[in-house]
């Protein structure tokens, strides 16, 4: 069914991301290991074409941008690391426009999914989406999009702990962070309260339910109490001269000969 | 965003056709004098049906799956493209009846006129729900516009018109008030035409990288690197943009060449009588299929969607 769930539907768990774009250092690790996970799980087959050629086209769930922020003040251009993938909308019209009731969003935790056995590969929900979250497989004929790893977080085949996306799991920098949002004393929402998250184009009115960390200021050394000047190192003591100091300099050249 | 042959074809051949039905079924409702032949109804019915089927037929060409057309029919309740799907199945039904009880003359009863009737309502909510599919969508701005939906119906019906009068000149039926609705609804279309381009060459264009980042608060933001070296679907389907030197030129000609030279052979034509008159309504078929052909092409080439902003393009 592609009307969203009503709001006495829902549960109140809005499972999600939160990305810190401060730590993140564009390694493409999650977009790798999304797709290892993601071609043998719920989105399988998630196959390239051409994959080794000069013209490569695939779907891939999770897309790693790099931008420069010219900044206003004295300090540097920045260069920040812009992970992007689907946000799981609390209102998303991906869904809504599906003909065939193939896009769904749960009502139990918020996860936008596509059933692969029902989608007919019209691609009108990669229009609707704001954000290029929908990518359509061409060797499968049906959209594919990020599943929050539906196949992980719930799997009792697997450890406690490896209950996360694939992606957060990867990630060596601990830029992401996987839990539910629509619980305002869990840790990914008390991160979003501390360190301001942001809504990707709030004015869509799609209310995404991932969230992005803002990098934080740049610090300038002077408000930790250091000197504004770098420190120079004293330079090493000549030698004199003296007769011992001659001896040890022929000494240095004949042994590095 | 990708001009899809598929897609123009669909929206313009399917448009045309139920123009077409809409303008036969509203004239039966109107005691028009239609000839007294069935070929009439066989050749008029039969393209505006053959039209139809051919654009439905070929919208399923872009399909991943067609084999599973048929489940678009479900999600009426949300999705325009559904809405569009079953109002086009459901228009088959008077159509159908309507063209059967002209052949078997029964027209001229008050059930045919119904059916008529009918079969006008049919076409105006199928494409009106075509126009919306495209008008709904937030995230291209020259597509969420109000007179998106209305250029759809206004062209539907002057392609519709275009057909109808040299049908009814080639059988000798035609009145001067049939070709002064076809070039006065051309002419509709040529005004809210460069209405639209007018509004949306003016616009404000709010959304910028800054914008869709969140990073505009820190300066400046420009794409570094982009995600993969070679193009994705995103950038493919929702990528394309087309020069503006170029969009002039094509706007130029759908307006001039296309419509504006189909009113014309349309306004010649009332002065015309006989077999020249009907020459010039038929003459005047393929400029307007020119024109709104180009019009399709322009209005996907010219949709900028929001989602290029993060492959680095600064406005949208």
């Amino acid at each position: 069914m592609t009307s969203l769930p009503t709001a006495e539907e829902r549960s109140g768990k809005k499972l999600g991301l939160v990305i810190d774009l401060d730590t993140c250092v564009g390694c493409h690790a999650c977009a790798v290991s999304c797709k290892e996970w993601n071609t043998q799980g719920y989105s399988a087959p998630l196959t390239d074409v051409d994959a080794y050629g000069s013209d490569p086209l695939g779907a891939w769930l999770n897309r790693i941008h790099t931008y420069e922020v010219a900044t206003v003040d004295d300090m540097p251009n920045r260069t920040v690391h812009f992970p992007r993938s689907c946000l799981h909308c609390e209102e998303p019209a991906c869904v809504t426009v599906c003909p065939t009731g193939a896009s769904y969003k749960r009502a139990e935790d918020g996860i936008v999914l596509v059933n692969p056995d029902t989608c007919i590969g019209c691609k009108l929900c990669s229009w609707a989406c704001p954000y290029g979250a929908r990518e359509y497989d061409p060797s499968h004929g049906v959209m594919k999009k990020c599943t929050l790893c539906v196949d992980r977080i719930y799997n009792e085949h697997l450890e406690p702990e490896a209950r996360q996306p694939a992606c957060v799991l990867a990630c060596p920098a601990g830029a992401r962070h996987y839990g539910d949002l629509g619980d305002p004393d869990s840790a990914v929402s008390k991160l979003v309260a501390q360190r301001d998250g942001y809504d990707l184009l709030p004015q869509s009115g799609y209310k995404p339910v991932n969230k992005y960390l803002p990098p934080r200021p740049r610090r300038t050394g002077v408000e930790d109490g250091a000197a504004a000047e770098p420190k120079v190192l004293e330079p090493i003591a000549k030698g004199d001269g003296s007769l011992s100091d001659r001896f040890f300099a022929w000494a240095d050249q004949v042994l590095t000969r | 965003m990708h001009p899809a042959y598929s897609v123009i074809l669909f929206t313009t051949a399917s448009g045309a056709g139920y123009g077409l039905l809409a303008l036969l079924g509203l004239g039966a409702a109107l005691d028009v004098e239609f000839p007294q032949t069935y070929w009439f109804p066989l050749v008029a019915l039969g393209l505006a049906l053959g039209l139809i089927t051919v654009g439905l037929l070929s919208s399923t060409f872009h399909l991943g799956h067609p084999e599973r057309a048929w489940r678009a029919f479900s999600q009426w309740r949300s999705s325009w493209l559904s809405r569009e799907g079953v109002a086009a199945v459901a228009t088959y039904i008077p159509a159908g009846l309507f063209g059967l009880m002209w052949l078997g003359d029964w027209d001229g009863t008050m059930t045919w006129q119904s059916l008529g009737v009918l079969s006008a309502i049919g076409a105006a909510v199928t494409v009106w729900c075509t126009g919306m599919i495209y008008g709904s969508l937030t995230t291209i701005r020259q597509w969420n516009h109000p007179l998106v939906t209305p250029v759809y119906m206004v062209l539907a019906v002057s392609t519709g018109a275009s057909l109808f009068c040299p049908l009814m000149a080639a059988f000798g039926a035609v009145q001067p008030w049939h070709i002064v609705m076809a070039a006065g609804a051309m002419g509709g279309a040529i005004l809210m035409k460069c209405v639209y381009w007018w509004s949306i060459d003016r616009e404000p264009r709010v959304l910028t990288i800054e914008a869709a980042t969140g990073l505009g608060r820190r300066g400046v933001v420009r794409q570094l690197e982009a995600p993969h070296t070679q193009e994705n679907f995103v950038q493919r389907e929702m990528g394309y943009s087309i020069g503006r030197k170029h969009a002039k030129k094509l706007r130029a000609v759908c307006l001039v060449g296309g419509f504006g030279l189909a009113t014309s052979l349309q306004a010649l034509a009332l002065l015309a009588q006989g077999p020249l008159q009907t020459g010039l309504l038929a003459a005047s078929i393929a400029p307007a299929a020119v024109g709104v052909i180009v019009e399709r092409w322009l209005f996907f080439a010219q949709a900028q969607h929001v989602v290029t902003l993060f492959y680095g393009k600064h406005f949208a």
